[in-house]
């Protein structure tokens, strides 16, 4: 396992620079120069001219790669074109942000999700299976930006429950996490009943009944555990989902995370910003993924690692 | 004989019935079977696919999936008491510790993601109350029983790490770790190959008689039933056409359907070219003959045998069979005085 985990790191590294490359080559496509918009209106082309020089614009692009790649290495971003900080520092603001969003919204994805899918698969058919599965249908239907509009319409601006923007108290949390989370949730849930009313058919639930087992001890200890096998992958790809959703969720409720920082940048064209946010997601992005293979192995010992 | 001694008799079942209910209609899957079974013996049930042997077997724990399928009539008195209208929560403490059950697939059996002696000492825990300790110590006892080397180790492995041969091993010491007093074994050779097979019989016959077990075998195998059983079932579609004692059916077979099975056999005293079978196919479930469900495929059937079903009738002190050939109507029947060929 251990081994693995190393191995698995190390082969972040390949894919930390491909990102890195993508995201460099399409901002350098991008029509719109940040010297030009650094400098402002009516600046000369003088001004401009030595702006860039400054910047290290007008060398070539790979030697302004490479020499990205060297710095970011040793934790330098750069520094963010509008507010001459250091990347890295206007990212850990907002980073934690970002993370307490996304950690709140998996929360709701995977143990709202999954219990509404194993009330749905233990009662197949049942009026309770068939709500859940229209709601469920909604939550993957439903665009998140409309979700939260209309959540902080009912909840915030007719029945004042919860506040209709910001972060910092847990009130805050509730219906961004839920906006975000819904759509997760929602495929969890199918994803669980699914795989529940697959494995409540195999052979070892038999032998399970056949050892006089209680019922619920037979879903929650030999169900649950095989059935969770595919929703774990699901919820691994819904995490990827869930770092893009933020950017939605935090320009509906006006939270400051990181999201909303790449966004302001890209409109800037504060291409060091881009490049350390992108690269700072990827990071997280990956790691969530190897977390996954991971917990897999833990639900899965048949899957050989190595 | 062993029949007829009610002190002895730990289950009988009377005129089982468990139907299923699909929207093509009604399959009878299992349509008035009765057979009894004394304290220590095996009794084979023996049929092809479709016979209704696995189903007979799933009901007698009342492990039948409902929906579709239901026990539509009959009683299974285990020690005198009708497990039928015993309440789940009793059938539970039955099942896996009073009566236990073995199944055809050693491979899906066990839960994937658990040990083997996790799942041992899960119904050890359960029936006997005892602490996780003693119980994994048990169930390592149970491994070493059934012959599995280093049972410690192999203990904390799980099914994939296992042979198919050890799987049933470790399936068979997880059905008699409670000491049950009745053992449902459903085919449990015949995912297994040849060598394995007679281990794996050979094992539950001593631990039958070790424990003093009473075992219900199903299978389609004859060769097994010679082996292994005392007194044998001979299912077709639903129903038991022929109820003898194990010895009897190979020297002694009444059914014309147990004979067809044994001329199936192949046989090493003799020259064969091609294996005899019985002709046409078992009926479907949903579209059972009005009369006996064997006529259509037998070579003596006559008027009789498609207008009414013969009753299962004792014709010797331990033979009973169900076939028009064997009652006094038939004689009736028989006009052209035809010399019966069996």
């Amino acid at each position: 396992m251990f081994v693995f985990i190393i191995r698995r790191v190390l082969q972040t590294i390949p894919v930390l620079l491909g990102v890195s490359l993508v995201v460099f080559l399409i901002m350098q496509m991008v029509p719109g120069d940040p010297a030009t918009l650094l400098a402002g209106e009516g600046a000369t082309k003088e001004t401009i001219e030595s702006l860039r020089h400054e910047l290290g614009l007008d060398r070539p692009i790979l030697y302004q790669y490479v020499d990205y790649v060297l710095h970011a290495v040793q934790g330098d971003f750069g520094e963010s074109l509008r507010s001459s900080r250091p990347v890295l520092d206007e990212i850990m603001v907002r980073l934690p942000i970002t993370l307490e969003l996304a950690l709140a919204s998996i929360f709701i994805t995977v143990v709202l999700g999954m219990i509404a899918g194993i009330i749905s698969a233990t009662k197949q058919y049942s009026a309770a299976d068939i709500s859940i599965m229209i709601v469920a249908l909604l939550g993957i239907s439903l665009p998140s930006f409309w979700l939260g509009l209309m959540l902080i319409y009912f909840f915030s601006v007719n029945l004042h429950l919860f506040p209709v923007s910001g972060w910092g108290t847990f009130s805050h949390m509730i219906l961004p996490a839920i906006t975000l989370g819904a759509g997760g949730a929602a495929i969890v849930a199918r994803m669980t009943r699914s795989s529940m009313l697959e494995v409540v058919r195999q052979d070892y639930i038999r032998t399970a009944r056949a050892k006089g087992l209680k019922e619920y001890i037979i879903i929650y200890k030999h169900g649950l555990k095989n059935a969770l096998i595919p929703v774990i992958t699901v919820v691994g790809l819904q995490f990827g989902a869930l770092l893009g959703g933020t950017v939605l969720t935090e320009s509906v409720f006006a939270i400051n995370g990181l999201g909303r920082l790449i966004v302001d940048a890209i409109r800037t064209r504060d291409l060091p910003m881009v490049q350390g946010g992108v690269l700072i997601a990827s990071v997280i992005f990956v790691f969530m993924n190897l977390a996954v293979d991971v917990l897999y192995r833990y639900f899965n010992k048949r899957i050989d690692l190595n | 004989m062993m029949m007829n001694q009610d002190a002895d008799k730990i289950l009988e079942v009377k005129n089982l019935q468990t139907h299923f209910f699909t929207d093509e209609g009604t399959s009878k899957a299992v349509n008035g079977i009765s057979f009894s079974l004394n304290k220590g013996e095996t009794l084979g049930i023996v049929g092809e696919s479709g016979s209704g042997k696995s189903i007979t077997s799933l009901s007698l724990l009342r492990l039948i999936p409902s929906p579709p399928g239901k026990i539509a009539g009959g009683s299974i008195l285990f020690k005198g008491e009708d497990l039928l209208t015993k309440s789940e929560k009793q059938m539970r403490s039955i099942r896996g510790n009073e009566i236990s059950m073995i199944f055809q697939e050693p491979m899906t059996s066990l839960n994937p993601v658990y040990s083997a002696g996790e799942q041992i000492a899960e119904a050890i825990r359960l029936h006997q109350k005892l602490g996780k300790k003693e119980a994994w110590d048990k169930a390592v006892d149970m491994l070493r029983l059934v012959g599995i080397p280093s049972p410690e180790k192999r203990a904390k492995q799980e099914p994939h790490e296992l042979s198919g041969g050890m799987r049933q091993r470790v399936m068979i010491a997880m059905a008699l770790a409670c000491h049950p007093e009745v053992l449902i074994a459903d085919e449990p050779t015949t995912a297994l190959d040849v060598t394995i097979q007679a281990q794996i019989l050979e094992l539950i016959k001593t631990l039958q008689k070790d424990f003093g077990t009473a075992v219900i075998l199903i299978t389609h195998d004859l060769g097994v039933v010679y082996e292994t059983c005392d007194r044998v079932a001979v299912m077709y579609a639903g129903k038991i056409v022929e109820y003898t004692l194990a010895k009897e059916i190979f020297t002694n077979p009444k059914h014309p359907y147990t004979i067809g099975l044994l001329n199936s056999l192949p046989r090493l005293d003799m020259d064969q070219v091609e294996l005899t079978t019985i002709p046409g196919t078992v009926p479907s479930p949903y579209n059972m003959p009005k009369g006996c469900s064997f006529a259509p495929r037998c070579a003596h059937a006559k008027s009789i045998c498609e207008q009414a079903v013969p009753d299962l009738q004792a014709i010797g002190p331990s033979t009973e069979v169900s076939c028009w050939m064997f009652t006094p109507q038939w004689e009736k029947a028989y006009e052209a005085q035809e010399k019966v060929g069996i």
